[in-house]
């Protein structure tokens, strides 16, 4: 572990494995750290539980920030499947596009995709909120729980599938709506929850007001056979 | 002449294709529009442990003293990658069943009763309860595609994690928990509106196929400091596959349900038409594990109809290393209990038929979130019944692994056992008793 210019301390995954930097992070109760080389790594930055500030310069793998608690993690590239799944505070950032899976089964904190979420982005979300600078693909916020998920370009087919008591705004285009998932008026509260969002996201110049609202309709809260062809 | 002699008339005759379950079935479907929803597992005659019997020793075999020489019964699971292998007195655990279809008086009782033998519980969907941990001295978490209640300060306090992929009820299926028991609590641990249905999806959410699960495996070791066993669980439908996949994603132990696994709530068609019996799945298990020379390293534990001292003498001796129990769990903390039949008649059933357990209703106070019958459920007492019943079922394995000579419950083997029926020698890969004829390509 050397020291940069920014005053982190600076692991070298061309040099230790993903074990070993794992470690001395999750042993931090704070600090600043930087991560080089990650080279695609799986599993990296995943399972912290303390305020720490970790810059990753580079692509990651699978799950990176897995089950993050407390910790600002930002990953200066792209981010393969399960970004932050689990994630249940802190922030984890993505300067580049993530795989499937971005967000998955979040139970709070702030994801923010600068680029484009893949298919499944917040799936089965229960508390998280997500907010993508680009677009997401098809199946997003599929049985999407809790939390919030905010989309400043396009959604794929079949957005909120199933879903429960999540809020989706999206400000381009969605491809489709899946089962019992609605377009809901956008109302000022909504807009101010939004616009805090994006400020919080770091988007605080663009208007909240030109999302859309998305949620659940409720209709499948209870299991109906009049509703079996929506399942 | 007293006129024309009586013509005999043949007796009325049920069909057995058209059974009164059959016809029953047929009229509650045509009557409601919606399949049938039950709890519990396969309930069709199966090919089963029954059809096996141990020789026991005779000339060529030496027997041990059924008082006083040593059979060992405990295991120590997950020490493939583990830092922290689970080591179990007996080789019976209890299956995984959520708080949430079960009262927390009655996976207090699951835990009191493990506990009491040195063995272990394990959660299920819906998280982890203080209840559960508090008196399970040994509990394996579930990893499960809802994720509800999946938290990292309860993975790390847990004692083993299990990745379900699937159980023996229902391959390939997710659950519904009727809104019956979504209580303030039970939603409130799965972030759910109060009184809703909840559904758990069938697939995990950020993993598809062994290459994934290779990866996911490693996030929840890195996440765990690599010191907690990783199970994987599978229902029984493709088990050499499944067991050679799960091997090669990195499990330490692999948990093989049967059909007859039990669950809490599944459309009763497919609990009884998908899937495979537990003794048809341990042979294909094992001959993965034995190919990929990781029998007894990654350790296999089987379910699904697992009764008595015998059935599990015949699961470790098919090459299992444990097995564990449901169903036969909650019997024996009081499910179905006959002195709640007046109970169970206002149901429309009787002891020992009741399964709605998804409606909440349960007279015995297990499967319910109902205060009022889960408060019948005494955990002190239950969980000693349930002590007992695994104290009996060890007994009965040792009797069985002392007659065919094995000093460790675990040395019992396939050359011990014979089938009654011919189905059952294909499956379980042992000789039709009185012959040297196994069925099947590979048989002799």
């Amino acid at each position: 572990m050397s020291v940069d210019t920014l005053n982190h301390s600076v692991l070298d995954l061309g040099a230790e494995p993903v074990r070993a930097v794992n470690r001395t992070l999750q042993a931090a109760s704070g600090g600043a750290f930087t991560i080089r080389n990650p080279n695609g790594a799986h599993a990296l930055a995943c399972g912290l539980d303390a305020p720490v500030d970790i810059t990753i310069a580079g692509h990651v793998g699978y799950y990176c920030a897995g089950m993050n608690k407390h910790a600002s993690v930002t990953v200066e590239g792209n981010a393969g499947t399960g970004l932050a799944e689990n994630i249940m505070s802190g922030t984890v950032r993505v300067t580049g596009d993530a795989s499937q899976s971005a967000g998955a089964t979040g139970h709070g904190g702030l994801v923010v995709i600068e680029g484009d979420a893949s298919a499944r982005c917040g799936i089965s979300m229960k508390g998280v909120d997500i907010v993508v600078g680009g677009s997401v693909g098809h199946m997003s916020a599929f049985m999407a729980q809790s939390g919030t998920l905010a989309v400043l370009g396009d959604a794929g087919e079949a957005l909120g599938d199933s879903i429960y008591e999540a809020r989706l705004y999206v400000r381009g285009s969605v491809a489709g709506l899946g089962a019992d998932c609605v377009e809901k008026g956008m109302r000022a509260e909504h807009v101010a929850e939004l616009q805090a969002l994006l400020t919080r996201a770091g988007y605080g110049d663009v208007d909240a007001a030109t999302f859309r609202r998305y949620g659940s309709a409720r209709q499948l809260y209870h299991f109906k056979v009049d509703n079996v062809g929506a399942y | 002449m007293t006129g024309s002699p009586k013509i005999p008339r043949t007796a009325p005759r049920k069909s057995a294709t058209f059974d009164d379950i059959t016809l029953s079935e047929i009229r509650r479907a045509a009557a409601t529009g919606i399949y049938d929803i039950r709890g519990a597992g396969a309930k069709r005659a199966l090919p089963h442990f029954d059809d096996l019997l141990f020789l026991g020793a005779s000339i060529s075999r030496y027997p041990l003293e059924g008082y006083r020489e040593t059979c060992r019964t405990d295991v120590v699971l997950g020490d493939r990658f583990a830092s922290k292998p689970i080591h179990l007195k007996i080789p019976i655990t209890i299956a995984g069943m959520s708080f949430g279809s079960l009262s927390a008086q009655a996976k207090e009782a699951l835990g009191r009763g493990a506990s009491a033998m040195g063995t272990s519980t394990t959660t299920g969907d819906g998280g982890m309860t203080e209840e559960e941990r508090g008196h399970s001295e040994l509990l394996v978490y579930q990893y499960l595609p809802s994720r509800y209640g999946m938290n990292p300060d309860d993975l790390r306090r847990a004692d083993a994690i299990e990745v379900v992929v699937g159980q023996g009820a229902k391959p390939g299926g997710g659950g519904m928990l009727l809104g019956q028991k979504i209580s303030a609590r039970v939603a409130g641990m799965r972030d759910l509106p109060e009184g809703i249905d909840q559904r758990s999806a069938c697939r995990h959410p950020d993993w598809t196929g062994p290459d994934d699960l290779e990866i996911k495996i490693q996030e929840l070791r890195e996440i765990t400091n690599w010191e907690k066993p990783i199970y994987v669980k599978v229902g029984a439908s493709r088990p050499y596959y499944d067991v050679a996949l799960a091997v090669k994603s990195g499990a330490d132990v692999v948990v093989l349900d049967g059909m007859q696994g039990g669950t809490a709530a599944t459309q009763d068609v497919f609990i009884e038409h998908v899937g495979i019996p537990i003794l048809s799945a341990i042979r294909p298990a094992v001959a993965a594990l034995q190919e990929l020379d990781m029998h007894r390293k990654v350790q296999l534990v089987v379910s699904g109809g697992v009764r008595n001292g015998a059935d599990v003498a015949k699961c470790l001796a098919l090459g299992a290393d444990a097995v564990s129990i449901g169903t036969a769990a909650l019997v024996a903390l009081g499910d179905n209990d006959p002195r709640w039949e007046a109970d169970y008649n206002a149901l429309g059933t009787t002891a020992g038929a009741y399964d709605d357990w998804h409606e909440g209703n349960d007279p015995a106070g297990i499967t319910t979130q109902n205060p009022e019958l889960a408060a019948r459920l005494d955990p002190v007492a239950a969980g000693q019944r349930l002590a007992n019943y695994l104290a009996v079922m060890t007994l009965e394995c040792q009797t069985i692994a002392r007659a065919n000579g094995k000093s460790d419950v675990r040395n019992l083997e396939p050359e011990d056992l014979v089938a009654l029926t011919i189905e059952a020698a294909a499956m379980a890969r042992v000789p039709l008793a009185g012959t040297d004829w196994i069925p099947g390509p590979g048989g002799r």
